[in-house]
């Protein structure tokens, strides 16, 4: 006979003389073989999770035949002390602090009987704080989505949501600038940042390259940026890169007296070669620095301290976070990765635009812009934030719009997300048809119209188009990108959206 | 050239009814405004010089644009600046910050490149205005 969730003999399951819930007695529980999670201890409904327990919610997808409470209990197990079969060493540790606790299951809704939709289910999950190392982002995740996301009971699992304890978040000494810093050493208050990451984005040399950088920045951006792939290739060695792209930045500043920045990838195969590409950003003057999320959660953190130590903003770019974050029955939420890079310590962080070309259902998005800009999230199903984070004064990250956007969504952009955001206009700045000049002079000028516009008490959201129109009617340059870019918008169903239940039990 | 620092400067001078607009603005999130003058307006010159200390509690619009004209009166041909300061805790920073005078005449800035080792240069931004003494900048 299998058991249905582990499809391995029940034989010694039996032995065991199974029972629903936990085994409490030692000589019952400690008997070699195979026990259920729950019974292990892993399904501990009556749970009451402590302030200083770090605490996640799964979305977990069981196979069939599964039972719910076993699969999250299973994962709980898989995600901290369990083993698949009973160990007697563990009575050797004081195995119930070691053990995560499922503690609530809900069905997630629009899944299971009569949707047509395989049931899912949203899996709550306890973890002591002595799981976890201090200030390691690479420890907290090799536990919580180290082995668990190919356990084979379960077709798919995706981790939504995390509350990370006062206690932990402490250990942790986040972004190494920060929104409130970053803004004092430019010098700009009170409105979104304006950018663009130089297209194309491959293939110019570095010479060509600064001459986008210096007309982008001339004409009236505040950062310009390398692309996530911009590294070291043929067609341009990285030294002449910054070279070249702080000798537009001086002259820029120069142009319009006003602080200018240029993000350096300093991505590269090792972190000997990482340091040495942000020394010599540091040398030149340079007052930011980028890296990709490719590199790794320990190269993140090292960056982060360099950066710290060396006054300087560091700019993440989110290559690769798709892979993980945008399926939503399997991976991770870019929600968690947002609360991971906070503590880890990025002062920039891409967070998606949500009328853009990339993924990003609005609300959804902006419960990332919150994770990154809160001093405390309260728990906003409806943004997909499931639970309470106190940040305890943890510096914020500036989020960063980019991908697809252009001057005729400023309205839309200032009301989704505020004034703390970098705008990133690439094509929309330097596909310009009068000139690179013309597309940064168009944005900056539409930017400055709607920020004073919202704060004379206009409805932006609503007579934006003809906040833009009448700025348009005395800057030629924004009426020729209004003309250009009219019909531009990128209308598709978002992959990833909140499920959630309106009124929550409490937890 | 025309210096692009602040809010604004990328739109047409703002009257003194759309800068009383920006105040109440302020005003309306509890925040504290000042007044700010300078004859050094290079980009890394954070401190410009203080007329008065921030308006904490000021809840009257009219009293801060009265302010903004005894400045403009006392120091012609200077730049003048509105802040607004939000003293919540996790901000504690400037959260507005606009022109609202400059000099006739901005002569702009200069690049000074000093050449070193490999193809590196050290740039110093150099004002013009600011090679004349304090006070006989703009006149």
């Amino acid at each position: 006979m299998l058991d249905g969730f582990s499809g391995r003999s029940t034989g010694e399951i039996a032995m065991n003389k199974p029972v629903d819930g936990r085994i409490t007695d030692v000589k019952t529980r400690y008997k070699g073989g195979v026990l259920k999670y729950a019974q292990m201890g892993y399904w501990r409904p009556d749970y009451e999770p402590k302030e200083t327990d770090v605490i996640c919610v799964f979305r977990i997808t069981p196979q069939e035949g599964v039972d719910a409470i076993e699969a999250a209990a299973a994962v709980a197990g898989e995600s901290s002390t369990a083993t698949w079969t009973v160990v007697w060493t563990d009575l050797l540790t004081a195995h119930e602090s070691y053990q995560a606790k499922a503690y609530r299951v809900d069905v997630v809704p629009g899944t299971g009987e009569g949707t047509g939709k395989e049931p899912q289910y949203f899996a709550y999950i306890a973890y002591d704080i002595i799981l976890f190392e201090e200030g390691s982002i690479a420890n907290m995740t090799a536990s919580l989505i180290g082995n668990v996301f190919s356990f084979k009971p379960l077709k798919a699992g995706r981790l939504e949501d995390i509350r990370i304890p006062v206690a932990y978040v402490k250990t942790f000494k986040g972004p190494p600038t920060g929104i409130i810093v970053e803004r004092e050493r430019l010098d700009k208050f009170g409105r979104p940042l304006l950018g663009a990451t130089m297209k194309p984005k491959l293939g110019l040399s570095g010479k060509n390259y600064g001459r986008v950088v210096y007309e982008g920045l001339t004409g009236g951006l505040d950062f310009t940026k390398d692309d996530e792939n911009i590294n070291s290739q043929p067609f341009m060695h990285w030294r002449d890169r910054f070279l070249f792209c702080m000798e537009a930045v001086n002259r820029a500043q120069a142009n319009t007296g006003e602080i200018k920045g240029h993000y350096l990838n300093v991505t590269a195969a090792d972190m000997e070669e990482m340091y040495a590409r942000a020394e010599f950003a540091k040398s030149l003057g340079s007052n930011i620095v980028m890296i990709d999320l490719i590199v790794g959660w320990t190269a993140i953190q090292s960056m982060s301290n360099w950066c710290r130590k060396n006054d300087m903003i560091l700019h993440m770019h989110r290559a690769g976070h798709g892979t993980y974050t945008r399926q939503k029955n399997h991976g991770v939420s870019f929600r968690v990765m947002a609360k991971w890079l906070r503590l880890a310590g990025v002062d920039h962080l891409h967070t998606g635009t949500a009328v853009g070309k990339l993924e990003g259902d609005p609300m959804t998005v902006q419960g990332y812009y919150n994770v990154c800009r809160e001093t405390y999230n309260h728990q906003d199903l409806s943004r997909g934030l499931f639970f309470d984070q106190d940040w305890c004064d943890l510096k914020k990250v500036m989020p960063v719009a980019s991908g697809g956007i252009h001057v005729g969504q400023m309205h839309q952009l200032i009301t989704l997300f505020g004034d703390d955001v970098v705008l990133q206009f690439g094509g929309g700045t330097i596909g310009h048809p009068s000139g690179i000049q013309a597309g940064a002079i168009a944005n900056r000028v539409g930017l400055e119209a709607m920020v004073k516009a919202r704060n004379e008490g206009k409805d932006i959201a609503n007579e934006g188009p003809d906040i833009l129109r009448a700025a348009a009617k005395w800057c030629k340059p924004l009426e020729v990108a209004l003309e250009t870019w009219k019909d531009v918008s990128f209308n598709y169903t978002s992959t990833d959206t909140p499920d959630f239940v309106t009124t929550p039990t409490a937890s | 050239m025309k210096i692009t620092q602040g809010q604004f400067s990328f739109l047409p001078d703002l009257t003194d009814e759309e800068i009383r607009a920006q105040v109440d603005y302020a005003i309306s999130k509890g925040w504290a405004l000042s007044v700010e003058w300078t004859d050094d307006p290079h980009p890394r010159n954070c401190y410009w010089n203080m007329w008065g200390i921030p308006m904490f509690e000021m809840r009257d619009g009219a009293a801060v644009l009265y302010e903004v004209n005894a400045c403009r009166k006392e120091h012609a041909e200077t730049y003048i600046k509105v802040n607004a300061f939000d003293n919540t805790r996790g901000v504690e920073s400037m959260v507005m910050s606009f022109i609202v005078q400059r000099p006739s005449h901005e002569p702009g800035f200069g690049l000074q490149r000093t050449e070193e080792h490999g193809r590196t240069i050290r740039y110093t931004t150099h004002s013009y205005a600011a090679t004349r003494p304090a006070g006989h900048r703009y006149s």
